[in-house]
């Protein structure tokens, strides 16, 4: 059993009596057995965008916090302060101020929350050259092999460098300490905010067992349901099936569900890993044929791109639809936009006329929309001429739908709760 | 249908029709070409159900009758023809085929019946006028490249052409713009457009009519009603639908104030541009420009290739500002002047920018600045 102390950074054979580091006094230990030999992390900043902002305004830090609002009207982050009212991010903004109505709501400085998260990159990109970035604020990193260059074991390496991310950036961050990507992300929620959690090789199988499937990464709501319907909905229910008997009944994301069950997953960290594209898709309790039905799905599914997008601070030069068909052939139709976007009204734009070519009748049982071609998010929504009065433009997007679909075809509507688990 | 004809005078026929038809088509008449045999005469059609060309050629022998007949294939085939080979075309026989022969060449094409051709109505358009092949050039050329090509923005999908009035002088006006940019050119009104609605002219006719202005160099009789217009040259008549949109308030975007004028010689100009350019990240084609008393630098940086400065001498009074453009946009903007000098009115960073030829405001370009 190695312990780590993450305020002093000391190294202790044994968890020291009385739970305190023997050098400092600290009571922020870590210890596991496996604790000096794991070197692949995943680094997560808490509740990130809200976490800058309550650096920027110290008179807020006790106070809940949501960054959102604006065009999209929904929760894109949320201090830890908000969370205990119940609020959640990509909740409807109407119903996060229902909930916690002293909430103190900032508009998003994408432009800030970028330079900070770059800061925060580099920093990583100090300690180790294998960092895959996944989004803004998070990351893989690979320390093996970096003992002798840091002195000590990744897991020392990491606790300096999540003390470095707060006094240097002023934000936290909480790490996952494991063997493989896998398994790092879970860890990184585990011990949230401010956390340092460890899964190591001997405990990963037993602590995989209990939980849901919905746990591994490309199960969503559908599959989990099918699953359900075969008996499976704990990862222990999945590991009695072989990876030739799940990829016979589920299809490619088979081999997934074994290896993942297993707590295997050979995926490197790749620095270079370009993020080519970006998608959300939804699968529907009972098959869908009618374009209106389509529409009406397709809608939250731009607004959570547009999220996405966003958060990645990236921009959709191109999109596509994906339809799976009720007998799993899947159709997929793309797009060129004129101009980059990150708006949800401009994906949804471009994709209904994809949609209208496709919707013949056929039943559908999935729907998706994926941002490809992806910009900086600089380019995103360049400045328009007739741009002035926004009102009038949304009202000539709409004309020409109805012009094309019939009077019906859109209109005004709101993104209702039930409709946030899109993704 | 028999007739025969030269080579050359078929080709170039063919040439300004064949153009129309979509290389995919669902509907199997519209890859065809129609061909009409008239008295001394041959008349071929050519239509994508929106716009229409049709062009007549003089023939020998000739015996009235129709046919269509697959519009590529039969203008690869002449095209292949040795030069000032007579060429006779025959569909008197088998009602479903065509023969073209020349020299010991035969060849015979599967027609379809040139009753179901669809062709545009006839009637008369209420507004007629003339105008030089120089004018309409003109016209085409300093609008078209900012034409829209976002689907979801029919109504820019083309050039607004329109009656004006600029200091009181009547003019006829092209404005084109995808909302990033927006270019307008005028000529004097012609008489006979006073009355004139304004209409929208889409992109594909505009490209067409360029085509055949630069084969054809004569005046063009233009005739026109809200949802139909028609160029017609003699031995060739283009007509076609009108874009049905309303063209937006396009002179409420030209701002009137700005008060920062930059004057710079346009060749220099355009080519550091170019040159800096070469450093700016494809997607965004992005240069800076830093203004100063008497100088500009010019300047670009991605992250992948590095940066790039250059400095030239302008004519500048202001305060120093720094503004950025697509360099794509300046370039066609500078492409088509002849003038030498091109003068620049700005607000500030985020405001459009009015672009002109110093000594010529006939055309007139507004730009929108990129964040940079």
């Amino acid at each position: 059993m190695t312990a780590l102390c993450r305020d002093c950074a000391a190294l202790a054979a044994a968890l020291p009596a009385g739970g305190r580091c023997a050098q400092c006094g600290s009571p922020r230990l870590v210890a596991h057995a496996e604790l000096a030999s794991l070197s692949l992390a995943h680094i997560d900043c808490d509740a990130f965008y809200a976490s800058v902002e309550k650096r920027d305004h110290p008179e807020l830090l006790d106070r809940p916090v949501i960054v959102g609002g604006g065009t999209r009207g929904v929760v894109l982050a949320c201090c830890y302060v908000a969370r205990l009212s119940g609020i959640r991010s990509a909740m409807p903004m109407f119903k996060a101020l229902k909930a916690c109505p002293d909430a103190v709501v900032i508009r998003p400085d994408m432009a800030k929350y970028r330079a900070v998260g770059r800061a925060v990159r580099e920093l990583m990109q100090a300690t180790t050259p294998l960092v895959q970035p996944l989004s803004v604020d998070e990351a893989f990193l690979d320390l093996a092999g970096t003992e002798r260059v840091h002195g000590g074991p990744a897991a020392r390496t990491l606790a300096l460098l999540a003390r470095r991310i707060e006094r240097e950036i002023g934000v936290t961050a909480s790490i996952g300490l494991s063997y493989n990507k896998f398994l790092a992300k879970i860890a990184s929620d585990l011990d949230k905010p401010r956390g340092f959690a460890v899964l190591g090789r001997g405990e990963a199988m037993d602590f995989l067992a209990p939980r849901s499937v919905g746990l591994i990464w490309g199960v969503g709501a559908a599959l989990q349901q099918k699953l359900a319907r075969d008996g499976i909905s704990t990862i222990a229910e999945l590991r009695q099936r072989s990876e030739h008997e799940l990829t016979a009944r589920y299809g490619a994301i088979g081999r997934r569900l074994a290896r993942f069950a297993r707590g295997e997953d050979d995926r490197p960290v790749d620095p270079d890993a370009p993020m080519k594209s970006i998608s959300v898709e939804t699968t529907f309790t009972r098959d869908i044929a009618r374009l209106d039905g389509l529409a009406e799905q397709l809608q939250p599914l731009c607004a959570s791109l547009a999220l996405r997008l966003e958060r990645a601070g990236r921009a959709a030069a191109a999109v596509t639809l994906k339809l799976k068909t009720g007998d799993f052939r899947v159709l997929s139709r793309s797009r060129q936009l004129a101009d980059p976007t990150q708006r949800a009204e401009t994906l949804y734009r471009a994709a209904l006329p994809l949609l209208r070519a496709a919707a013949d009748g056929t039943a559908f049982r999935l729907i998706g929309i994926g941002a490809d071609r992806l910009a900086e998010a600089a380019l995103a929504d360049p400045p328009d001429l007739f741009a002035a009065d926004p009102g009038a433009r949304l009202a000539a997007g709409a004309e020409a739908v109805r012009r094309r679909l019939g009077a019906g075809a859109i209109r005004r509507g709101v993104i209702r709760a039930e409709d946030d688990d899109a993704d | 249908m028999k007739l025969t004809i030269e080579r050359t005078a078929l080709l170039r026929a063919l040439g300004h029709v064949q153009s129309v038809v979509e290389r995919r088509n669902t509907i199997p008449i519209l890859s065809n070409v129609l061909l009409r045999a008239e008295s001394g005469e041959l008349a071929l059609s050519a239509t994508d159900m929106d716009l229409e060309i049709v062009a007549s050629v003089a023939a020998q022998g000739v015996r009235k009758g129709s046919t269509t007949a697959p519009a590529h294939t039969l203008y690869d085939i002449v095209r292949k023809l040795r030069e000032g080979a007579q060429i006779e075309i025959d569909a008197a026989g088998d009602k479903g085929a065509m023969t073209v022969r020349s020299g010991r060449s035969t060849f015979t094409l599967a027609c379809l019946p040139p009753e179901d051709y669809p062709l545009m109505a006839d009637g008369e358009l209420a507004h007629g006028f003339t105008l030089s092949a120089a004018d309409v050039k003109r016209l085409i050329d300093r609008t078209r490249f900012a034409i829209s090509t976002e689907e979801t923005r029919y109504y820019l999908n083309g050039i607004f052409l329109h009656a004006a009035k600029s200091n009181d002088v009547p003019m006829l006006r092209a404005v084109a713009t995808d909302g990033h940019r927006l270019a307008r050119m005028e000529v004097p009104l012609p008489e006979g457009a006073a009355g004139m609605p304004g209409v929208i002219v889409p992109r594909k006719t505009v490209n067409e009519l360029r085509k055949l202005i630069d084969e054809i160099d004569q005046d063009v009789q233009i005739s026109l009603s809200d949802t139909k217009i028609r160029f017609g040259f003699g031995n060739a008549v283009l007509t076609s639908k009108l874009i049905d949109g309303t063209f937006p308030d396009y002179e409420r975007v030209i701002p009137a104030g700005n008060d920062r004028f930059l004057e710079v010689e346009c060749k220099p100009f355009a080519e550091a541009v170019d040159r800096v350019s070469t450093i700016s990240t494809e997607k965004s084609r992005a240069v800076k420009l830093a203004l100063e008393r008497g100088s500009l630098t010019l300047s670009a940086t991605s992250p992948e290739n590095g940066t790039a400065v250059e400095e030239i001498e302008v004519r500048y009074n202001g305060p120093s500002i720094e503004i950025g453009f697509n360099s794509r946009y300046l370039l066609d903007i500078t492409d088509q002047m002849s003038g030498e000098w091109v003068a620049f009115q700005m607000a500030d960073a985020a405001s459009p920018t009015v672009v002109h030829e110093r000594a010529d405001t006939s055309a007139l370009y507004v730009l929108m600045p990129m964040r940079v």
